[in-house]
Parts: structure tokens; sequence; C-alpha cells
């Protein structure tokens, strides 16, 4: 028997079993040493090779940006998906002429010069040496079927699905909403785009650059095996994590006011308008005319980019409306009456005898159109727009500073503190402008401050340089009483669901005191401008049913025609939006920019105007 | 010459006092130290190796591999100075108990265990989840040892092998049905072999492995053919990918690709934190199955022949021990150690270097697993005292 247990099997047969285990013990282990000295001895230098060639590479999945929405949720900007060609050029062939002979071809296929393929791979390997460089947007699918068919005449080319922003309306708000491109250097190092990669898309413009941090979004990766090529391998997909989309982000733009200040302003040439509220700086509209369509601008052909960045005239991607730099005319009467109560200078009350022309010295300063407007107090002074009375006020000044205080606190020639990056240089002359300007060498005329400057200032003209927003600000203050609100287009960021996320509160930047009866006085004389018998603007807004107190402006642009201006406050007598347009070249304040804020003001008022004619007419 | 106060068979009062160590009262001075060092030097090397290569595995936890596998030593090297200490004889009188607790505790996973990877073979406790077949190995050649050195002399050589053969493969087929192939493929060679040490006449092994190959075409190739799979998908395609990697470059053989890239990029003295391989998770489950590609591309050749002449060295002590035993019990239980060990390495080994199939074998005292490390670190102890116990009682014997 060969098992007892209280002893050992018997010997030579357990000798014998021990010995065939033993054997295979060896056996085995001699193969795992062969196999692995065959592995790492012998063929490692092609392991190591395949190893290296090995390769994953990680994909940035794009984070498609957040939508942009009206304050009533109505888009204006989303995406849309569209394929680009991609070149990684690390993938070109060695070969000077192959590598020439390709990129002649995908020329070709992308309708572009050689030269200009080269181009844009220099440009991109100058923001992102190695990455792959977007050779066009936008691809059609019969261009990418074919590289993909041919696969082999194209090493290192890759169709990619990106996101590309999609503006329904084409040019509506554009100048508002801004552009997007890819970050360049110069961004690369700035904070507020810190953790951001070459070749990330950010927001170039308008409230796109403004609230970039809210609408970019958080970029995902996958890390896919590829192989020599530079191709995916099936199945390869390592890692993956999705990206986080941007948030969207509501505006106070009011897509209908919006519309019908572009559509107005369309009609009368170039300018711009702007529509506030007065009471929390929501700006329900803001505009600029010629226009863009944004959509231009993602991949711009030669005759596109001169439009848009050549002709120095039409420009436009410039925003009128917060980067013109204009004389006002008589729009800027206000402020001259608000510096000259508050200073004492003159009463309402107060009768100026208008002759038509005031005589300074050895300069004569006459009406507009020289016409005599006989005794003229603030109201009627506003009304019929003398401009004798204010140059007398403008006078009575001339060699104090009041006029500049006034207007540097109601707003002009200073930062506005509006929420988008475009805003143009003003300027508000006063003696130490002047003064400073001489003394740099840079005044045409050698001369010091005069009388003349200042009666130039009261009435808008001479050297003013300022805007349709900041005469915004400042009918806004008289409106409200002495507020200078914070202008701003962002409302609030909400999730994708629609759930806000943050309300923005932009506050009021300062206040001061504005004598209730000038204030008064001063609204009465616009009101009769803009809907009473003689007023400049009757003409345009007698039969408006919503009372408004606003005032034109024709102002003398030198080198140009007049430019058409006008200033609403509405509803009067207690006004809660401020409406301003200008139209470049468009003569009387009556004759373009009226019309234009007559557009905006019905659009606002569309709702109320009618329940307010169909409840048995207007005032 | 060392006198001895312990029991001899014809123990007769010593004439002088003799001072006991404290090594001879752990039993550590009859300890089979080359098995000992082999062993430690292994799971050394493993938590070395797991500290290098996983420190990026979890997210902000750079040591979290390392660190639990530290411990499962620790609690490892603790459980084998315990068994050493035992009287492994007594294992063969609890041998139904044994047998009884291995079948329930495989069984009780399919109730209680917690599902990972579509397969139900763990109990999740708290800090561990212990994974009953791990321990299950060394019950089963426990528990059937001394079954066969019971059933000796009882019926016909080919009952007896049937009996055997019941008794073994029955625990097997619940480790299968878990789904754990590699594991009840472990329990059946286990079986096989406490039964070849058993002294089961050469011819029946003849039909056994003639059975096996028919098991095996009918599992692959006639069971599918009419309809009725006996391997999930993904086991079949583990199992016959290796033996054509290049069809398969991208699925089951795409890893086993992999790991040979892997080990083969390591050359002869390794790429060290270079690795891409193993570090880019080109290669899956790097601190379980694939270990041994890890330390083929981080150490090269001097690392894994290394590695691989420690599990020599293992299978040699654990051989040794077969033909020391005292007893019988004791070589089938060795016999049953020695085997199973030596069939786990070359399985995972083989598998790491595209010449086995996948078939999910840890690798035993390298691949991170506390329940492996355990199991794995008792059954050496049972070893020990295996040796203990023959050089207690038949001291002076001739030994290679």
């Amino acid at each position: 028997v060969y098992l007892r247990n209280d002893s050992r099997p018997q010997g030579s047969r357990l000798s014998l079993r021990v010995a065939v285990i033993g054997g295979i013990g060896v056996a085995l282990f001699a193969v795992l040493f062969f196999r692995l000295w065959n592995l790492q001895v012998l063929s490692g230098e092609e392991y190591l090779a395949e190893a290296k060639n090995n390769r994953t590479r990680e994909f940035k999945v794009i984070a498609p940006r957040g939508d942009i929405l009206d304050r009533n949720g109505e888009v204006l900007v989303d995406n849309r998906t569209s394929l680009a060609l991609q070149l990684n050029t690390s993938k070109l062939p060695e070969d000077p002429a192959e590598e020439r002979a390709e990129l002649a071809r995908l020329g070709e296929l992308a309708h572009m010069s050689l030269r200009k393929v080269r181009r844009t791979i220099e440009e991109g390997e100058e923001v992102a040496a190695g990455a792959p460089v977007t050779l066009r947007r936008d691809v059609g699918f019969d261009l990418v079927a074919y590289v993909e068919e041919n696969q082999d005449e194209f090493p290192g080319v890759a169709v990619e699905r990106v996101f590309v922003r999609h503006y329904p309306d084409g040019t509506r708000a554009a100048h508002v909403l801004g552009t997007v491109g890819e970050i360049d250097k110069e961004e690369l190092e700035e904070s507020e785009f810190a953790g951001l990669e070459p070749g990330d898309e950010v927001g170039k413009g308008g409230v796109e650059y403004a609230y970039d941090r809210y609408l970019r979004g958080d970029p995902g990766h996958t890390r896919i095996q590829v192989n020599a090529l530079g191709q995916p391998t099936p199945g390869g997909e390592l890692v993956s994590q999705p990206p986080t989309p941007g948030k969207s982000l509501k505006l106070t733009i009011n897509g209908d006011v919006q519309t019908a200040g572009e559509l107005g302003l369309a009609e009368y040439g170039r300018g711009g308008f702007i529509s506030m509220n007065i009471d929390n700086g929501e700006i329900l509209a803001l505009g600029s005319y010629p226009s863009f369509d944004p959509t231009d601008l993602i991949e711009p052909t030669q005759a596109q980019v001169n439009e848009l960045y050549r002709d120095e005239e039409l420009a436009p991607l410039v925003n009128r409306a917060t980067e013109g730099a204009y004389p006002t005319g008589s729009i800027f009467k206000i402020i001259t009456a608000l510096a000259a109560l508050e200073n004492g200078v003159i009463t309402p009350e107060e009768v100026v005898q208008d002759n038509g022309l005031i005589e300074v010295g050895t300069d004569t300063f006459e009406n507009a159109g020289g016409e005599a407007h006989g005794a003229v107090e603030l109201r009627r002074a506003l009304q019929v727009s003398s401009d004798v009375y204010f140059y007398l006020l403008g006078w009575k000044m001339w060699d104090t500073n009041d006029l500049q205080e006034w207007a540097h606190k109601l707003g002009i020639g200073r930062p506005s503190g509006l929420d988008l990056p475009e805003e143009g240089e003003t300027l508000l002359p006063s003696k130490a402008w002047r003064e400073q300007l001489v003394k740099e060498g840079l005044a045409l005329e050698d001369r010091p401050w005069s009388a003349g400057d200042n009666i130039q200032l009261a009435t808008g003209q001479g050297d003013l340089q300022t805007n349709p927003l900041q005469m915004a600000l400042a009918y806004a203050a008289l409106g409200n009483g002495g507020k200078i609100v914070t202008p701003h287009v962002g409302l609030e960021v909400e999730d994708a669901a629609g759930r806000v996320l943050k309300e923005f509160d932009f506050g009021t930047q300062r206040k001061f005191h504005i004598d209730p009866g000038y204030r008064t006085a001063i609204l009465e004389g616009l009101h009769a401008a803009a809907q009473e018998g003689e007023g400049t603007a009757a003409g345009v807004f007698g039969g408006f049913p919503v009372p408004i107190a606003g005032k034109t402006g024709t102002a003398e642009r030198p080198g140009h025609a007049d430019q058409s201006w006008f200033a609403a406050l509405s509803p009067y007598p207690n006004p809660r939006i401020v409406t301003v347009a200008t139209v470049e070249e468009g003569g009387f304040g009556a004759e373009s920019a009226a019309p234009v804020v007559l557009d905006i003001l019905e659009a606002i008022y569309e709702k109320q105007a009618s329940e307010v004619s169909s409840a048995g007419g207007a005032e | 010459m060392t006198m001895y106060a312990t029991r001899t068979r014809n123990a007769r009062p010593e004439p002088f006092t003799v001072h006991v160590g404290i090594g001879e009262r752990l039993g550590l001075a009859h300890m089979d130290w080359p098995l000992t060092i082999a062993a430690v030097a292994l799971i050394v090397f493993s938590v070395f190796t797991l500290g290098q290569a996983t420190q990026n595995d979890v997210p902000g936890d750079p040591n979290y591999f390392l660190e639990r596998q530290a411990i499962y030593a620790l609690l490892g090297i603790a459980g084998m100075i315990v068994l050493t200490r035992i009287d492994y004889s007594r294992f063969r009188e609890l041998r139904v108990g044994i047998y009884t607790f291995l079948c329930a505790s495989v069984s009780l996973v399919f109730v209680f265990g917690f599902a990972a990877r579509g397969s139900r073979r763990a109990f999740e406790l708290p800090f561990f989840s212990f994974q009953p077949s791990e321990l299950g190995k060394l019950l089963l050649v426990l528990a059937l040892a001394g079954f066969v050195i019971d059933g000796a002399r009882r019926g016909s050589a080919r009952q007896r092998t049937v009996r055997y053969l019941c008794l073994g493969l029955a625990p097997a087929a619940l480790v299968f049905l878990q789904p754990d192939l590699g594991t009840s493929m472990v329990f059946a060679v286990a079986t096989l072999a406490v039964m070849y040490f058993g002294g089961v006449p050469w011819t029946h092994f003849a039909v056994i492995g003639a059975a096996l190959v028919a098991l095996i075409a009918l599992v692959l190739v006639a069971a599918p053919a009419v309809g009725v799979p006996v391997l999930k998908g993904y086991q079949e395609q583990r199992l016959t990918s290796f033996l054509h990697p290049s069809e398969d470059a991208r699925g089951a053989g795409y890893q086993q690709a992999q790991s040979v890239v892997a080990i083969g990029s390591g050359e002869k003295t390794g790429r060290g934190d270079r690795a891409t391989q193993t570090r880019l998770d080109f290669v899956p489950e790097r601190h379980t199955d694939f270990i041994f590609a890890v330390i083929g591309e981080r150490y090269g050749f001097m690392g894994a022949a290394f590695v691989l002449s420690l599990y020599a060295l293992l299978f040699w002590r654990a051989l040794r021990i077969v033909t020391l035993s005292k007893n019988s019990y004791g070589t089938l239980v060795a016999g049953g150690i020695a085997v199973s060990l030596l069939f786990q390495v070359f399985v995972n080994v083989g598998m790491n270097l595209g010449i086995m199939p996948i078939t999910g074998i840890p690798l035993p005292l390298m691949s991170y697993g506390g329940s492996s490390v355990l199991a794995t670190f008792l059954a050496v102890g049972v070893l020990q005292s295996i040796n203990i116990q023959a050089r207690l009682s038949q001291r002076g014997r001739f030994a290679w």
C-alpha cells in the first residue's frame, strides 16, 4: 500500500512522483526564463521602439460656449457644430517635395493657395507649436469623405467636429455680442485667461469678452492611443472626461427694441443709439450702423476683411454708440442749463432777449439758421432750441469751471463704467485742458481758453467729443434726480436648464443733488420741445401717445455735414427710460435722430401705446 | 549539537536542563529559511513595485496600494508564523469541517458577495474585501489530503479516484459559477496534485487528461456550435486570443500584446520611471494580474529574472518539504501547495509574457490583494509547519 499516514509514502514511488513534478517545474520555469530572455534581451530593442511608438495623445474636447440670450430669453447667440480640417504638422512627410505636394493637394481641397496654407501653419505653430493647426473651419461633408477615403495621401490630416458660434439674426446686436476667436499670445499672459491653452477660443469683444469667464466652460479630454500615423486606434480609448459647457448669459437687451433701433438707424445712415433704464442702468438696446455679421469674422474672405477692417469711413466694427466721439449740438444744453441754474447764473423764469445772435468781443455767435426767437426763458429756450440763450450762459460761466464741473459730474468726458470693453476716448474741453494742450505744443491754434470756447461748449459744439452713451448717462441723471447709474448689458448667468446662477448687481456709481425745481423746469422745456407746438421735434413726436421729454441736437462736425442727435426721457414727467440716437451727417436733429428714437420708443411702448389709444387717445 | 527539550518519539528524561530560546519557542529555528526568505523577498518587492508604479492611480493618495499591500503583508507574515507553530496534522482531523467551511464560504458569495465587473467573488468587509476562493485554495488542499489519507484503503482504486475528483471538483465548480475561471482552475490543479501525491495510478491520470482534452473541445467548439455557451463571451475570448494575438490586437489580445511590449521594452535593466506601457494605461490591471509586466518594464530582465528566481526557490523548497514530511498527510498537503503555487506562477507570468491565456489568476505574493497575500502566506506557514514537524521527528535525515 502506497499510503499509510503514520509513515511517509513508499520512498521510491514518492521519489519518482516528486522527480516528475520537479522536472515539470524545471521545464516550466525554463520556458518562462527563455521567453523572458527572448523578449527582453534578444528583441528588447524592437519592443522598446514599439513602446515609444505606442503613444497616447490627449485630445481636448472643446466645451461649447454658453448661449447669449436677450432679457426675454430669446437666443441671440448659440452654437452649431461644424467640421474643421486640421493638420498635425509632425505627421507631414519628411521629404520636402512630398510635403509640398501634400500641402498643395490640401490647399486645392480647401480652396487655399499653397502660400496661404503655409502661412496658416506658421501662424498656428507660433501660437502653439506642436498642436494640430486648424486649416479651415466649416468644410463640407464631401471634402471630409474624400480626405478620409484617401488617408494615405493626407498623413496628419484630420477632421474635427468643432463648435462654431451661430448668430440666428445675423447682424443683430453684433456690437454688443462681440466675437470670439483663438486666444492670442498676449491674452495667454493675462490673468483673466489663466489656465487657458493655445488654441482655446475666447471672447474677443462685446459681452463675449466681458463675460468670457462665464461663457467659456471647461474643456474635457479624451486620452486615446494613436498609431504611428497619429490615427486613433479603435478601442484604444483610455481616459475620458467630458467637457463642462459654458453658462448662458442673459442680457438686459430687449431683442424687439434692439431690432427697432437697428432698422430705424439703418434707414438714416451711420450712427449709434442707446436706450437705458435710468434707475438701474440696464441697457435695453445698444446699436451702431453700419453693423457686421459676426459669422463673417469666423472665416473672413479678403473682401470681408477689406470691408470690415480697412474702410475707415464705414468702420462697421466700431460701436458708434460707445466708441464714437462727436460734438453733440443742442442736446448738451441740459447740462449747460443745470450748471447755470445750480450756480445761480440764471433762474428758470429769467427772460433773455434772443435776437438771433450775440457778439462777444470780435466774434459773433448765431442761432442755427440765424432765426431770432425773441424773449425766451428756460422752458421756451429748450423748446425752440434758442442757441443765444445758452451762448449767454456759456459766456457768463466762461471764466469759471462751473460748466465743466457739471458736465464732468454728469459723466461727460470720463469712463462710463459700461460692462463692455468697447468704450472710446472722449473729451470735455476746459481751461485746464487748453492750457495743457498749449504747453505740450499740440494745439492747432496757440491761444488760451476763451469765452468763445465756453460758448461753443454750452451748445455742445467746439472741441467737445462725446458719444450717445455718455449723453444717455447725463440725461438719466437729470431724469432720476442726480444718480449716475452703471450702464450695463449683463443681466444674469444661467445654467443650461435656465436656473439663475448669478445676478449681476452693478449699483450706482455716484450721486449728487439736483434741485427738483430746476429738474422739473428743464423736463418741462424738453417735453415742450418734443411734443408741443413749436417744439423742435414736435413734428416727430407730436402724435406719439406716450408723453416724453426730448431734445434735438444738430452738431457741426468739421469736415462733415451736420450730425443729427436726439435724446429722450420717457415717460414724462416721471421718466424711466433714456434713449439717445445720433446719425452722422444726418442733418437736423428732428430729421434723422429723432425718428430713430421714435422707432425705439414705439417698440418699447408698443403694448402700452395700443392700450392708451384704445382707452381713448393720447395724453 | 543542540539538545531539544521537545517531544520526540522516544522521549527520555534529559540528564541536564536545556535553555530554550525564543527562536525555538517560535519554531523559527526549524523553519525552512530559504522558503521564508523567498516569500518575504517577494512581498517586499511587491510593496516596492506597487509604491513606484501606482503613485497616480488613486487621486490624492499616491501610497494607496503601497500602504494596503504592506498591511496585508504584515498580516500575512503574522499568520504564517502562527501556522508555523501549529502541528498541521490537526487539519487532517478537521477535514470535514474545513471542507464544509470551504464549500459554504464560496457559496455564500452568491448571496452576500458584492459584484465586481460582472462577477461575485468577494465579501465586502470594513477596510477589506475578502475573497473566500483565495483561502479556499489552501483549504481544499488541507481537506482533500485528509480525505485521501482517510480513504486510502476503502474501495477500489477507480472508486477512490472518482471520489477524490468529485470532492475536489465540487468547490471548483462553485467558484467557476461565480464566475471565476482562473481560481476554479487552480482548485482543479490542486485536486489533481493531491491525488497525484496520494498515489492515484498513472493510468487514471491518462484517462483524466484525455477527458480534459475532450472537455475543452466540447466547451470551446462543440457547445457553442449547438448554442449552449458554457463560458462567458469574454472568458472564451481571453482564453483563446493568445493563440492568435495579431488577429485580435485591439480586443482581448490587445492587453496581452501591450503587456508583451511592456516587458520587452524593459530590456536588460528596465526603464524605471520612464516606463510608458505600464504607466500610461496601455497595460490594464497593472497592480494585480499584470504586475509582472510592470516589473518587466520598470526593472528589466534583471528584475523580472530575480522575481522568477525567487519563485523557483519557493517551488524548490516546497517540493523539498514534500519529501521531508514525517507523514503522508504532510506530503500530500505540501505537494498540493507546491503544485498550485507553480501553476499560478506559470499561468500568471505566462499570461504576462503572452504565452498563456488571460485567466485572471493573480501572481502569488506579488499581485495586490489582501485575500491572495494572506492565503499564500498561510500556505507557506503550513509548509513551514510540515518542515518543522519533520525536523523534530526525524532529525538527521538526509536533506538535499
